[in-house]
């Protein structure tokens, strides 16, 4: 008897201790989620399903999200957040096609413009009734373009590796 | 050496088999000019030159054909003259084989120079930054393979106040023999490039280091060195990587280059002395770089010896030209065969930078299945530059490169000396090599991050201001219209009170 009241006493200060410096202590959240979204490509492309980088970095500082939840930033930005995160990252599960890049297929491009404004980056160089052309340095491959493109004619390519930027393979294992 | 300091100093690289003979010693020889060249824009470390021709364009041998873009770049003449075919694309002179930007010059088989070389008989009278503008137009680069542009060598080494000028005549790559034969049979015009380097640079006197095993080289540079009190000729004793700037410098001035610093830390600049050659040429006759000597050699090479090649021939026409090939070779290698590249294919083209083509029988590629280290530390002891090869292999092959980093991975001169003598056949410079470039590749995904940030950033304050002038734009348009407005009332109201 004697012990579930001490028991229950105990449980029920340190409960309330807990909670008022929950209260007192508590951390503004705001600085972290700055700090994350620093890391993120800023470009808010939309492709994690939340609402821009801002949207990601809280999701992230919240736990809703991984930190390989980026697919631009590939497996560079998925190391960075998980170290800035303090989580271990499986890296097999961040899929990382590398750098990619859109090219407008100019048989198809109308030249209507449409895509311009929607490019994060303004890497569309385009004039009205003019093929237009992705400026290959700007370009993210974020694809924010493609579905705004009446005749299909943007399409999202690997960014060609030149024989400068060509790594040695790792050995095979013996 | 003396005994004191054979005891005292720390051994380092290796003693390879040198297979230099008996094409060292075979007279050189000419190849006739191929019917097309590929002229690589990129034969010289940093930006790629810009072509300055049009396709179908006549050229003379010598005329510019592409114009340096950036400070580190290099101009690219014709080696011939002939018609331009077409600007495309050509099999890099590298292990991917991917391909390169090229110029490709169809030969009209009168090899006719240009009338418009500068030449100069007294280029000692002319203010140093004239030869160091003669030796940029005439695109000469390092040509012991750095390929680093020469004239931006000899104008930063005036900068720094460097006082000696070490001349690399090591070739301590098994196989070489081109700057050999080169010093054999062009001495005077090395040391007339010497000197005229010590012009340019402002350097006081040059030191010429070879090796011990070119008894004829050192000879007869000698001999053409007697005249100038500020030209040193000394033997040095061959063991690779002697030919490593750092150990160089070490071996003949006793100064050491820090980690991570050029030779001008330490008041000297490093040149190879087929780059004098070409520095004479091209201020004396005004003549660019677009030929050089390089050795031919390996067990299925027919007739190894050193072949004078225009750039741009493409491997395979210099091979046949040198009698061809016999059997299957295990591997062909542009460079030496420490640290040269392995070549896919030989449908690549000769660069400024190539020093040799060798075709490797299977027991000269001496292709073995890697094994697991013993943890002997002969690599260690190998390293010339006192890394351990070992642990950062380890580091890398489970993926650590932060590791790899720490021990010393950015301080490796990739001479290959650790895989040489490595007992279990690990190929440590491939690891090595793997880890600088997925370290390079992570530097560019974060610069184009960074850059990418900025464009956002950019942009989002380009639709701010957009929306702000639009605003303002609304704003004078109504009270504009309101003014007419005013003013309409106001005249209505005055014609009817009149």
């Amino acid at each position: 008897m004697m012990a579930v009241l001490t028991l229950t006493l105990l449980g029920a200060a340190l409960g309330l201790a807990l909670g008022i410096a929950g209260r007192l202590l508590a951390v503004e959240a705001d600085a972290d989620v700055a700090r994350l979204e620093a890391l993120l490509p800023g470009t808010n492309c939309g492709q994690c399903g939340f609402p821009g980088c801002a949207g990601a970095a809280a999701a992230m500082a919240a736990g809703d999200a991984p930190p390989s939840c980026c697919p631009p930033g590939g497996k560079a930005v998925a190391l960075a957040l998980a170290e800035k995160l303090g989580v271990s990252l499986d890296l097999s599960s961040v899929l990382d096609e590398g750098p990619k890049l859109a090219v407008v297929a100019e048989d198809l491009c109308i030249g209507c413009c449409r895509c311009l404004k929607y490019c994060p980056t303004d890497a569309i160089l385009g004039a009205p009734k003019q093929i237009h052309n992705v400026l290959k340095e700007a370009c993210t491959g974020c694809a924010a373009c493609v579905e705004h493109c009446p005749t299909e004619a943007l399409i999202i390519q690997p960014m060609p590796v030149g024989w400068q930027h060509w790594v040695m393979p790792k050995p095979a294992a013996a | 050496m003396g005994l004191m300091e054979k005891i005292f100093t720390r051994s380092w690289g290796v003693h390879p088999r040198d297979y230099k003979r008996p094409a060292a010693d075979a007279p050189v020889r000419v190849m006739p000019m191929p019917e097309r060249l590929y002229l690589s824009l990129a034969q010289h470390l940093g930006a790629p030159a810009r072509p300055a021709v049009l396709v179908g364009q006549k050229v003379k041998k010598g005329e510019k054909l592409a114009d340096p873009q950036g400070p580190v770049s290099a101009a690219i003449h014709a080696p011939t003259s002939g018609v331009i075919a077409a600007i495309g694309e050509i099999s890099a002179p590298h292990p991917s084989g991917l391909p390169v930007q090229a110029i490709i010059l169809e030969a009209d088989g009168r090899d006719e120079w240009s009338d418009a070389l500068t030449t100069c008989d007294n280029p000692l009278g002319l203010d140093p930054d004239e030869i160091g503008r003669r030796v940029a137009d005439a695109g000469v680069v390092g040509m012991g393979g750095a390929t680093f542009p020469s004239a931006l060598k000899l104008s930063s080494s005036r900068k720094a106040g460097v006082t000696t000028l070490v001349m690399n005549g090591g070739e301590c790559e098994p196989y070489l023999s081109c700057d050999d034969r080169l010093m054999r049979d062009e001495a005077e015009t090395i040391i007339d490039g010497i000197r005229l380097m010590l012009h340019a640079t402002g350097a006081k006197d040059a030191i010429v280091g070879i090796e011990d095993n070119k008894p004829e080289a050192i000879a007869a540079m000698r001999k053409a060195a007697a005249a100038w009190g500020d030209v040193r000729v000394r033997p040095i004793p061959a063991r690779y990587p002697m030919g490593s700037e750092k150990q160089l410098v070490q071996t003949l001035t006793g100064r050491e280059i820090p980690a991570g610093a050029l030779p001008a830390a330490v008041g000297v600049v490093v040149h190879n002395v087929g780059t004098a050659r070409a520095v004479s040429e091209a201020v004396r006759l005004g003549r660019p770089l677009v030929s050089r000597l390089l050795t031919v050699n390996g067990g299925c090479v027919v007739a190894p010896g050193n072949v004078v090649a225009p750039v741009g021939a493409l491997v395979e026409d210099v091979i046949a030209f040198a009698g061809g090939i016999e059997g299957s070779p295990a591997r062909l290698v542009m460079g030496g065969p420490m640290m040269g590249v392995s070549l896919p294919h030989a449908r690549t083209p000769v660069i400024k930078g190539t020093s040799g083509i060798l075709a490797l029988d299977a027991a000269q590629a001496d292709d073995r299945r890697e094994e697991a280290c013993i943890r002997c530390a002969s690599c260690a002891r190998a390293c010339p530059i006192q890394i351990m090869p070992l642990e950062i292999a380890r580091h890398i092959r489970g993926n650590d490169l932060k590791g790899a980093v720490g021990l010393g991975l950015k301080d490796c001169i990739a001479c290959g000396c650790c895989a040489y003598v490595c007992p279990a056949h690990i190929p440590l410079v491939q690891y090595f090599a793997h880890a600088k470039g997925t370290l390079a590749a992570e530097d560019r995904a974060r610069q184009k991050a960074e850059a990418t940030r900025k464009l956002a950033a950019a942009r989002s304050e380009r639709l701010a201001r957009e929306a702000r002038e639009k605003a303002e734009i609304a704003a004078r348009r109504k009270a504009e219209r309101e003014a007419a407005k005013a003013a309409a009332a106001a005249q209505s109201a005055g014609g009817m009170s009149a």
